[in-house]
């Protein structure tokens, strides 16, 4: 299970240069744009499982936020560094490195799955990959993170105030959760005792029906930073290059000066909410123009203008993870259902004596 | 008489109390534009406009507190909380400012309030939006519950909470809505604080409210299959209790299964167990049996879910304890 192989955060180098994009030289390059290929394969195919009954209740999709969770995630160093999510999860988990097997014997609800059955697509954890969820509570994830850059600068410090935190932990969230009092309450304490948490909130631009311009009194999220005096920046959610590098910026100054960040990503979900939305408020235009701005498609293009990837290797890539989701969906059905006695194991950490 | 779903009788409920009382308004998620997460209030935007039916941020906390001001503003705002679940957000407003007002202000103000939404367990939703949270509710003076098991009393009681003048919680279920049964045509309130006896018998007394009443009512039809004569008592409100008809029923058959689907501590099926066997203790045959909701987070797997949860298999068993019978 273990997958290292992500590039160490490393301010990107300047301008593009021969053979790089964003810093970043072909071997990097192919393995952003085959994590967000894997993704989308396993999430085209997690939407048919559940077509086929094989997965229950609330599945949410994240086509098209890709350039999202992976930009961000491979600024990260996971051996120091923790992410935390919602509901929408799978890209996140699969961004981190987590086993699509796992995963998808975890929506099929069998004992092999990442929490043997019990948590379903809404519950993804990976403690290896420091990968702490999976929350399907609006914004209840954003305090849990605080907690956990808490654990961090806590740990840190105990070599003496001025000393670094062990290292950053990002927060991922939606534009419907922006407005719990968990994220406003959060910011502040991350500000005042200066935690090494970055904040991303994935502008998709819905909260399930609901337009996020409907409810928010500020047209740009990123601005909410200011009043709790942190750093906001926006970035174009659908360039994984451009998200790499403000996350990257952003652990560096969480890390360096215990200053945590706000960063809004723009980005747009192609599929409903959850599997049962029927996407009356929105256009097809609307998915349309989005999905001109694929963010495969994106990095693919410009990684082919520059010569970094060629239609073959393209192809193989496609195959390799479409192989790799087959091998997850076969897993899956393998999988042993969970012996009845599972019911009460788990709930606690330490036996009860009873 | 029409046969109409759960949720169309909640429909046409909040539907004729808006347009009977102009200080009665609906507030909470998606319940406008998108007509409810579950579509209870579909339509009710394009009748009574955006000041009447109101979409919210996910801001439970704000928005249920905020219907607490309105009410002691003189207005009756019907809260919906996407599922109950959410409702935990806002445990605070609802027990420190709603319950408590009447008390803390001396009899001075008054919470005319409705929170409402869909309670228990669904299907394949996992430990944090499938649970069964009556018991919460039902702890906290100052507040009433109902919990409507079909689409007459979902009908009849909620006209009843939104024309209450102090702070009602109506616990809905998401499984229930599309259930389909009789609801007169004619405009009615069912009572606040009566249990409905939903079938007589003889032999021993299945006492729940909510969702459970189904596979209750089934229970009672395999038992009687078997030689077995259950009555069925619906509850309908857990607080105020109808401590007459469960002293009633249980004196009368001397044998008493509770269900609730919640956690078995501290729950409202283990109070009423309580209630039973302290007013039928001279009469009682068998100690009083409780068919809870097994006391774990809920798993996602389909199996295991449907094991922690009440059932009538669960129910008959418990039924042959209380009557010394070999299941
Ligand atoms: C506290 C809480 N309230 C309501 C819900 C129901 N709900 C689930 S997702 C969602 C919309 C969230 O939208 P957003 O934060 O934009 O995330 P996205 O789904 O777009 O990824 C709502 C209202 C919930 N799960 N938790
Ligand atoms: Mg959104």
């Amino acid at each position: 299970m273990a997958d290292k192989t992500y590039p160490k955060p490393s301010a990107p180098a300047p301008g593009a240069g021969p053979g790089r994009l964003g810093g970043l030289d072909k071997a990097e390059l192919l393995d952003l744009l085959r994590r967000m290929q894997l993704i989308r394969s396993f999430e085209e195919r997690a939407g048919q499982m559940y077509g086929l009954r094989k997965i229950g209740g609330f599945c949410h999709l994240y086509n098209g936020q890709e350039a999202v969770g992976v930009g961000a995630v491979s600024a990260l160093d996971l051996e120091a560094d923790y992410v935390l999510t919602g509901y929408r999860d799978h890209g996140h988990a699969l961004a981190c490195g987590m086993d699509p097997k796992a995963i998808m014997a975890e929506l099929f609800g069998k004992a092999n799955g990442s929490s043997r059955g019990k948590g379903g697509s809404m519950h993804l954890f990976d403690a290896s990959r420091h990968f702490l969820g999976g929350n399907g509570i609006v914004g209840a994830q954003i305090p849990v993170a605080t907690g956990v850059a808490f654990a961090q600068a806590y740990r840190g410090r105990a070599s003496g105030e001025g000393a670094k935190p062990t290292g950053a932990t990002l927060c991922f969230f939606g534009d419907g959760a922006i407005h719990q009092g968990a994220f406003h309450e959060s910011l502040n304490l991350a500000r005042i005792w200066k935690l090494p948490a970055v904040y991303v909130v994935e502008n998709n631009q819905w909260g399930m029906g609901t337009s996020w311009k409907r409810v928010s009194s500020l047209e740009e999220f990123h601005r909410m930073a200011d009043g709790y005096g942190m750093v906001g920046v926006d970035v174009d959610g659908m360039d994984v290059l451009a998200v790499r590098e403000v996350v990257a910026a952003a652990r560096a100054r969480a890390l360096d000066e215990g200053i945590p960040t706000l960063i809004e990503a723009e980005t747009y979900r192609y599929k409903g909410h959850s599997m049962s939305d029927p996407q009356k408020y929105r256009s097809r235009e609307e998915v349309d123009e989005y999905r001109s701005r694929d963010p495969i498609l994106v990095l693919k293009d410009r990684m082919a203008a520059a010569g970094l990837v060629t239609e073959t290797e393209w192809e193989a890539m496609v195959k390799e993870t479409d192989a790799l989701v087959d091998e997850s969906v076969a897993f899956a059905e393998a999988g042993p259902e969970p012996a009845p006695g599972a019911l009460y194991e788990d709930v606690y950490a330490t036996e009860l004596a009873l | 008489m029409s046969v109409i779903t759960y949720r169309e009788a909640l429909n046409r409920a909040l539907d004729e109390e808006l347009e009977r009382d102009g200080s009665v308004f609906l507030m909470g998620e998606e319940v406008a534009e998108y007509d409810g997460a579950y579509k209870v209030s579909k339509g009710l935007l394009a009748k009574y406009g955006a000041r009447r039916v109101v979409d919210t941020p996910i801001t439970e906390l704000g928005f249920t507190g905020l219907g607490v001001g309105a009410a002691m503003a003189g207005l009756r705002p019907v809260i919906e909380w996407m599922t109950h679940n959410f409702a935990l957000l806002a445990l605070d407003q609802v027990i420190n400012e709603a319950a408590k007002m009447r008390s803390m202000s001396g009899g001075q103000f008054k919470v005319p309030i409705v929170f409402r939404g869909p309670n228990g367990p669904a299907e394949y939703l996992a430990a944090q939006h499938s649970q069964a949270l009556a018991s919460y509710w039902a702890h906290v003076p100052g507040l009433k519950v109902v919990a409507p098991a079909t689409p007459a009393d979902a009908y009849g009681l909620l006209k009843s909470a939104i024309r209450d003048d102090d702070p009602v919680v109506v616990l809905e279920a998401e499984m229930a809505y599309s259930w389909k049964g009789e609801v007169p045509d004619e405009e009615y309130l069912t009572p606040i604080g009566k249990a409905d006896l939903k079938r007589p018998g003889s032999d021993v007394s299945i006492i729940t409210f909510g969702k459970p009443l189904k596979i209750a009512l089934e229970a009672a039809e395999a038992l009687a299959a078997e030689g077995v004569s259950a009555e069925v008592l619906d509850l309908r409100t857990v607080r105020p209790l109808d401590e007459a008809a469960i002293r009633e029923t249980a004196r009368k058959t001397g044998r008493v299964v509770v269900v609730d689907e919640s956690w078995p501590v501290a729950s409202v099926g283990s109070h009423v167990a309580h209630l039973a066997a302290r007013d039928a203790f001279d009469r009682l045959d068998a100690p009083v049996e409780l068919v809870s909701g097994e006391d774990v987070p809920m798993p996602y797997n389909h199996g295991l879910e449907l094991a922690a949860q009440p059932s009538v298999a669960k129910i008959v068993a418990a039924a042959h304890r209380a009557l010394y019978k070999e299941s």
